[in-house]
């Protein structure tokens, strides 16, 4: 746009600023603001106002010498938001304009309440003041409110090592090499897998493994919605699988087959990554496919 | 059994997402005091207070009685801390019962809590430990095959899941402490949410809740207000992995409701019993436990509920509470299901009251339907 040599900018202001007298109210809501704290001024008929005026708005009555400390927390009574700062702001993000009932107050204050989220914003929030570093004796020696502290995070962290002991190293190892390992307790002649030392029905030691074929029948499963850094893709299903020759089934991801496609009674082996991958780890059975014989029936 | 013992105050919070408005001490209190002020009494008349609750890691607090006891003043008294995993509500109702059986205590303050939003449920449950290789997330994730399982064996059809989470929400309607209250809920709004756990539908499942259930335990002697009389207590557990397990209907819960009803008195369920509060989490766990307790034959537990039996104007009213298929704080569930079993007896239910109870039953299971805890209670001295 071509500039107007009719129009032109114009700068008003008295230099240094003016110097304006407080008088003894309104200089000793100041001089309190200067040491962090706010106070009010009681009118004849007991009203706390803040900030304190030398008059009573009400009556026109000059206002009692009663000063009464407030706050420092206080409820926004109502509001409005700024998104978009401008120069003169007390903030340079979006923020809300608030007026806010200090405790222990009976007129509103204004000042700027730094929320973040508008949508945190409501009447009856309660507030707290941000001092700023240098107070000087003015009413920006408050920064802005913020919300009161009304949860932590509580960061919660433990960190052992777990190492496999004893039936569970044995297992592993087995997997180590493509096997299931299980054992049998010879008292109630039942089949367990994963390998355990002792029989979880009867008590007693179970003292030799039994190599047991990767081979099985679902028993039942469910199919996740939710997705889970373990499955492939959503979604997934994990089945009971019970392993020929076992008593208990095992847990395990179903693939090669659409999750919809996979029943209770269908045969399936285990599929295991390639033998140089191999380690001693449950992430060497990619997962349980169909083997295409007939379904098992189930009781 | 030992001597006589009676719930003689009960009292809840309101259940929801989040309790922002206070801490876990601040929560326990609330129930706490409503208990006492139900019995008429203070801090001052309790002996004694038991605390349950579910795993610590669901609020990353360990040992969280230790810092409840000034909140249930509990000071310079005995303290104790029951862990059951979700049937711990039902076992602390029965620790602090068998303090009054056992001559210990003349009043035993009993409180239950969860405070769910403080983290993530299926987080803390699934916690992925090395070289376990379980792709089971979450208790939804544990128990939709036994629930497949179920449908298979019993030939349910599809919907009478949804036919109990329409009932249980509308039961919670009734309700004020309810979590969950949704007007006009109705199969096609249950049927229309999607599948988590397949066949589980996200409506089939129970909300998390913030929450704590309280109760004041009396012995005979230390009766205040209105007695709900204990007739019966019985906990049971069995092992996860052990062969042959059934685990659409566990021994122990069928052991365990044989012990309490050999107490009470009560040789068919279905006709002596008049209201139950059973924990079922996922909408096919009522006619599950309806097998498992004895109130339906192997099988045709799924025709009870379909008949409208177990509906707030049936025969046998089930979880007239809304259950916890409406309110889930989770270590004060199984509490809940006991509180809310006594309240019908002593005929204080509110609006979900069912005319006339006289006997009930509360109930509460936990880990992979292995701890079950129950009791029965009645307005007749036993
Ligand atoms: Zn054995």
């Amino acid at each position: 746009m071509p500039s107007d040599p009719l129009v032109a900018q114009h700068v008003l202001e008295f230099p240094g600023g003016y110097t304006r007298t407080t008088g003894p109210v309104i200089g000793r809501f100041l001089s309190e603001l200067r040491g962090r704290r706010i106070v009010g001024v009681r009118t004849k008929e007991g009203k706390v106002l803040v900030p304190p005026l030398e008059y009573d708005p009400a009556t026109g009555e000059p206002v009692t010498g009663e000063f009464v400390e407030v706050g420092p927390a206080g409820t926004v009574t109502t509001w409005a938001f700024v998104p978009e700062p401008g120069a003169g702001h007390p903030l340079d993000r979006p923020f809300a304009w608030a007026l806010i009932k200090l405790d222990g107050a009976d007129t509103a204050l204004v000042h700027a309440v730094d929320a973040g989220d508008p949508k945190r914003l409501r009447a009856g929030m309660r507030v707290w003041p941000v001092w700023n570093d240098h107070p000087t004796g003015q009413i920006t020696d408050i920064s802005c409110f913020v919300p009161e502290v009304t949860d932590i995070v509580a960061n919660v962290r433990t960190e052992y090592r777990l190492q496999a002991g004893g039936a569970l190293r044995v297992f592993l190892e087995g997997i180590e090499r493509g096997v299931f390992l299980g054992g049998r307790c010879d008292t109630c002649a039942k089949v367990y897998v994963p390998y355990r030392l002792t029989c979880p029905e009867c008590g007693n030691a179970i003292p030799e493994t039994l190599e047991l074929p990767d081979t099985g029948t679902i028993t039942t499963f469910a199919i996740n919605n939710l997705p889970d850094p373990r499955a492939p893709e959503v979604p997934f299903v994990s089945a009971y699988i019970l392993l020929d020759g076992s008593d208990i089934p095992v847990i395990a991801l179903i693939g090669d087959v659409p999750a919809h496609e996979v029943r209770q009674g269908m045969r399936v082996r285990a599929v295991w990554v390639p033998e140089p991958e191999r380690t001693a780890s449950m992430a060497n059975i990619r997962w349980f496919a169909p083997t295409g014989e007939p379904d098992v029936e189930q009781p | 059994m030992g001597n006589r013992c009676a719930v003689i105050g009960i009292g809840q919070t309101r259940y929801r997402s989040r309790r922002t408005d206070m801490s876990i001490a601040g929560l326990v209190r609330e129930a706490a005091l409503r208990a006492l002020e139900d019995a008429g009494l203070t801090f001052k008349d309790i002996d004694a207070v038991v605390i349950g609750k579910a795993p610590d890691l669901f609020e990353g607090v360990m040992m969280p009685e230790s810092y409840l006891a000034d909140a249930l003043g509990a000071a310079g008294k005995p303290m104790m801390r029951v862990h059951t995993a979700g049937s711990v509500g039902g076992s602390t109702a029965l620790v602090g019962a068998s303090l009054i059986q056992g001559g210990v205590h003349e009043r035993v303050l009993v409180v239950a809590f969860e405070k769910q939003s403080e983290s993530n449920a299926t987080w803390a449950l699934s916690t992925h430990l090395p070289f376990s290789a379980s792709l089971v997330v979450g208790a939804g994730g544990y128990f939709a095959p036994h629930i497949r399982e179920y449908m298979r064996t019993s030939g349910a059809p599809d919907h009478i899941g949804t036919l109990v989470a329409v009932k249980d929400r509308l039961n919670a309607l009734k309700n004020p402490y309810a979590h969950l209250r949704i007007p006009g809920i109705d199969r096609a709004m249950v049927e229309s949410t999607p599948m988590l756990w397949e066949p589980i539908r996200y409506l089939e499942t129970c909300p998390s809740s913030d929450g704590a259930c309280a109760m004041v335990l009396s012995s005979e002697g230390a009766i205040t207000g209105t007695p709900a009389w204990v007739h019966g207590t019985a906990m049971r557990s069995e092992p996860i992995f052990r062969a042959g397990r059934d685990t659409v209907s566990p021994q122990a819960g069928k052991d365990c409701a044989a012990d309490v009803y050999r107490q009470a008195g009560i040789s068919d369920p279905r006709r002596d019993i008049d209201v139950a509060e059973v924990y079922v989490p996922f909408s096919w766990y009522e006619p599950m436990w309806l097998e498992n307790l004895g109130f339906a034959a192997e099988g045709e537990g799924w025709k009870l509920t379909e008949s409208g039996a177990t509906a707030l104007d049936g025969d046998i009213p089930w979880n007239a509470s809304g259950g916890v298929l409406s309110s889930n704080p989770i270590g004060a569930s199984g509490l809940i299901r006991f509180a809310e079993a006594a309240l019908q007896v002593r005929g204080t239910a509110g609006e979900h009251q069912v005319d006339g109870a006289r006997t009930a039953l509360g109930h509460a299971y936990g880990g992979g339907s292995q701890f079950f805890a129950m009791w029965i209670v009645g307005r007749d001295k036993p």
